[in-house]
């Protein structure tokens, strides 16, 4: 998950007297940055209510990740396009794409006036990745050398052998593997920084964590739970992500239906998607307040081998006909009202090393003839078992999925002359449930959003062997090398040619059916100007003024 | 009197004891697992999946789970929900706006639906009467979500009258558009309810002795008429409270209110079985409280009646 900032330096004399001063939440110092908006207004956005407490190893969703991303700040930072820059590390150094040694920025503090210091970061990956904290995230820490002993199944280790602080300021990360991308993950929340305060009491932490971020909680007690979270700025930051406006206040809402409503009549600020039942007028409501912007997700029906139709030459054809059968410009432009992009391929437009025109991708053109071949060839091989005919699940608890599962069913349906009818699960849990048990009788939608801005977080967590979310249980030990060459890579740019072409290899063998790209559809009140959306679909938080 | 009242509460406890039990054993039964609604699109290591098994007691048998959740109650602990947060906290926190949104619908209902149905009553076949029927056809027929759009965009959005949403205080005024939407229906039936009894008492030959014996126009229609039609009414009225604050879901959703209502669907579709079996423990205690209190008025209503 997201963020963009970089931090300039603060000299230890400075932090001394901002100790001093302490945190207030008068804002009038600081931040003038701002294009002449007002800088003192409180911006009320949108917002879902965090299901765990907020300790970033055991955040996994974005209703706290959101604000996790305001209050902590990690080693490195992502901008608006994704780039990952040093945040409070002053270096992240290595020769062989295995060892680490990370230095960090001098005179860093928690807003409760402890320095920010190698131990922050140790501690709190050690924190996250032991078994016996059963923290959502541990598997973020999977890189790290020695955290298949600390994570394994009732173990009592606490640290990972990898990580060694060398003093303040300075700590070694030794991998399992080479890997050139891993800096690119430390801007994601898992990775963030923890005062010592944090590990006495965690529960208590988590109802009013403190952090390093451009953000720090109003007061104790300013998450009111199911209601808003107050933010105020934190005055002692420092850097590009400074706080334009007088706080941000998250207000939790059950549905965006109604959070839409409270938009329109300017009794909310941001909103940062619009319902689908106002799609269609959005533009039209809001006028110059509203914003299409692309960002780092997407959406695709995976499809188990362990069906029998679906595996072996005859399922490969079968997948490929599928994925031909689909008009994914006609849904986005029907469906979405063009807010969605027709996927090429496997990853994101916003990210780096993203190529459209990777050999393969034709599969995923709209081609009804060339389907019906290939449907036919896999007829002359095996012939397809009716007893079994296709369905396409989604979970019908939340997000709108019925609409499109129905018209992929119906382009599939008429294209191939086959029977498919879309399955709707009462609940993700189900849905999931029969994923990781491998009982699926079907196909499954599944979205997937970036932690962090790198093609491999689109590949490696759900298309390698034996990955945690490899729903259709593809297996393919020349795409797997194709990855763990990618990652040994010295560049990252080396690295995304070699993803790029382990890709080719899915494109080819379709586990899942890439559909489209997910584009943020937002929109702003009368009261707020400097609206923009980050890479992850999550708006500037920082960068809004008051008009 | 106080013996009739001891003995209903005494019958408060087989039915704590068989609705926990039987809810339990409802969401026990919902297919799929609860630690995957918690770990989310990513899933968790098995490690961290066995740590939240043994967290939440869900690696025990059914009996187990309900019997260590049914200790926890009667030592007053009744548990943390999935997000870690006492159980206790969070009713404290809903109960209240739900109780008030229900109170002020009931309140509205009763009120309007009382006066609105004696009128029409007394004057049956009159242009007031069947606009008023017409009227309450209207509201009954109409979904509730609809209604509720409606009312939110045209006071809350166009007129401005109002915010279309509730806030975390949940203010008397921010309440009055949510709970005229969730009374509305109930409101019709009432309405009719009373309609109906006070035609059916009207002619009752009591009434008719009461007028000829020289009373007030006034005191026959409020203490004879009125007073003799409520009873279906209040019957109506102590079930309808029960519903009114667990089946606030689609009011306190287009509302945005923080209300038992949404608690107990978000719990629902979790699988967090302590967090649904608690807040529905509380409304059943409130239903059988609220069908005691009509019991009560039935004495009062009709002194014919009696209890021992």
């Amino acid at each position: 998950m997201r963020y963009t900032r970089s931090s300039t330096m603060l000299s230890v004399a400075a932090i001394a007297v901002l100790a001093l001063s302490a945190c207030g939440s008068d804002t009038d110092s600081s931040s003038d940055g701002g294009g002449g908006g007002d800088t003192e207004a409180v911006i009320v956005v949108d917002g879902s209510e965090p299901q765990n407490p907020l300790i970033p190893t055991s955040t996994n969703e974005v209703g706290g990740g959101a604000i996790l991303d305001l209050v902590f700040a990690g080693l490195v930072s992502y901008d608006a396009d994704g780039k990952s820059q040093n945040e409070v590390a002053e270096s992240i150094e290595t020769e062989d794409a295995q060892n680490y040694t990370i230095t960090l920025k001098e005179g860093q503090t928690f807003t409760n006036g402890d320095p920010v210091t190698a131990n922050s970061f140790v501690d709190a990956w050690n924190y996250g990745a032991a078994a016996k904290n059963a923290q959502l995230s541990s598997y973020f820490f999977e890189s790290i050398e020695g955290y298949d002993e600390a994570s394994a199944e009732g173990s009592t280790v606490e640290t990972m052998s990898g990580l060694e602080v060398v003093d303040d300021q300075t700590f070694t990360v030794k991998l399992a593997q080479p890997e050139s991308d891993w800096p690119l993950r430390l801007g994601y929340s898992a990775f963030y920084p923890l005062p010592a305060v944090a590990f006495e009491d965690t529960a208590a932490f988590g109802e009013n964590p403190i952090g390093n971020g451009p953000y720090m909680f109003a007061s104790d007690g300013a998450w009111q739970h199911n209601q808003q979270i107050e933010l105020v700025p934190n005055d002692e930051y420092e850097g590009p992500q400074e706080a334009q406006n007088g706080g941000v206040t998250f207000k939790i809402y059950q549905n965006d239906t109604t959070a839409y409503q409270d938009l329109i009549s300017d009794n909310l600020d941001v909103l940062k998607t619009i319902p689908t039942s106002d799609i269609k007028n959005f533009k039209n409501d809001l006028g110059e307040r509203s914003i299409e912007s692309p960002y780092a997700g997407n959406q695709t029906i995976a499809i188990p081998y362990y069906l029998p139709n679906w595996d072996g030459e005859a399922g490969k054809l079968r997948r490929q006909a599928l994925s031909m059968a689909i008009n994914r410009d006609e849904i986005t432009e029907v469906i979405f009202s063009n807010g969605r992009e027709p996927a090429k391929e496997f990853t994101a437009p916003v990210l780096d090393g993203f190529n459209p025109d990777l050999p393969g991708s034709e599969n995923l053109e709209f081609n009804p003839d060339e389907a019906k071949k290939l449907w036919e060839q896999a007829e002359e091989l095996e012939p397809y078992d009716e007893s079994e005919p296709l369905t396409i699940g989604y979970n019908a608890d939340k997000g709108d999925h019925k609409t499109w599962i129905e018209a992929v069913v119906n382009n599939i349906k008429n294209n191939l002359d086959i029977e498919v009818s879309g399955k709707p699960y009462a609940t993700f849990k189900e849905a999931r449930t029969d994923a990781t048990d491998e009982k699926l009788t079907g196909a499954l939608r599944s979205g997937w959003q970036a932690d962090y801005p790198s093609l491999y977080n689109f590949l490696g967590p759900i298309h390698a062997t034996g990955a945690g979310s490899n729903d259709s249980r593809y297996s393919n030990p020349e795409f797997d090398e194709k990855l763990t060459e990618g990652l040994a890579a010295e560049s990252v740019e080396e690295g995304n040619e070699m993803m790029n072409e382990a890709q080719e290899m899915i494109l080819e063998d379709l586990p899942a059916i890439p559909l489209w790209y997910q584009v943020a559809q937002g929109g702003w009140s009368n009261n707020v100007d400097g609206v923009e959306f980050g890479w992850n679909g999550v708006p500037l938080y920082y960068a809004i003024t008051g008009k | 009197m106080t013996w009739y009242i001891v003995r209903r509460f005494l019958q408060m406890i087989p039915v704590f004891l068989g609705a926990t039990l039987l809810v339990y054993f409802l969401v026990f039964s919902l297919p799929g697992d609860a630690t995957a609604a918690i770990c989310g699109d990513r899933g968790c290591t098995p490690a961290v999946v066995a740590g939240l098994r043994e967290q939440y007691n869900l690696d025990e048998p059914f009996f187990i789970q309900y019997l260590l959740y049914l200790k926890g109650v009667l030592t007053f602990d009744l548990g943390t929900n999935f997000s870690g947060r006492p159980i206790a906290t969070i009713i404290a926190e809903v109960f209240p706006t739900t109780a008030k949104l229900a109170l002020m619908a009931l309140v509205l209902e009763a009120v309007f639906g009382i006066v609105f149905g004696l009128v029409a009553g007394l004057r049956k076949g009159k242009l007031f009467d069947s606009s008023v029927l017409v009227l309450s056809l209207v509201v009954i027929a109409v979904p509730i979500f609809v209604l509720g759009f409606l009312m939110q965009f045209l006071i809350g959005v166009k007129l401005q009258w109002t915010n279309p949403t509730v806030s975390g205080d949940a203010t008397f005024t921010e309440l009055i558009l949510p709970a005229v939407v969730l009374g509305l229906v109930s409101f019709a039936y009432v309405l009719r309810l009373t309609r109906t009894s006070i035609i059916e008492n009207v002619n009752a030959d009591y009434v008719r002795t009461a007028t000829a014996k020289g009373l007030s126009r006034k005191r026959v229609v409020v203490v004879h008429v009125l007073r003799n039609s409520l009873i279906p009414v209040v019957t109506f009225l102590g079930a309808d409270l029960g519903a009114l604050m667990g089946g606030a879901i689609v009011t306190e959703g287009i509302f945005n209110v923080n209300g038992v209502g949404n608690t107990l669907y978000r719990a629902v579709l979790n699988g967090d079985g302590p967090m649904v079996v608690s807040i529905v423990t509380f409304l059943i205690l409130i239903f059988v409280l609220a069908n005691l209190l009509v019991d009560l008025l039935y004495a009062w209503l009709d002194p014919r009646i009696r209890y021992a």
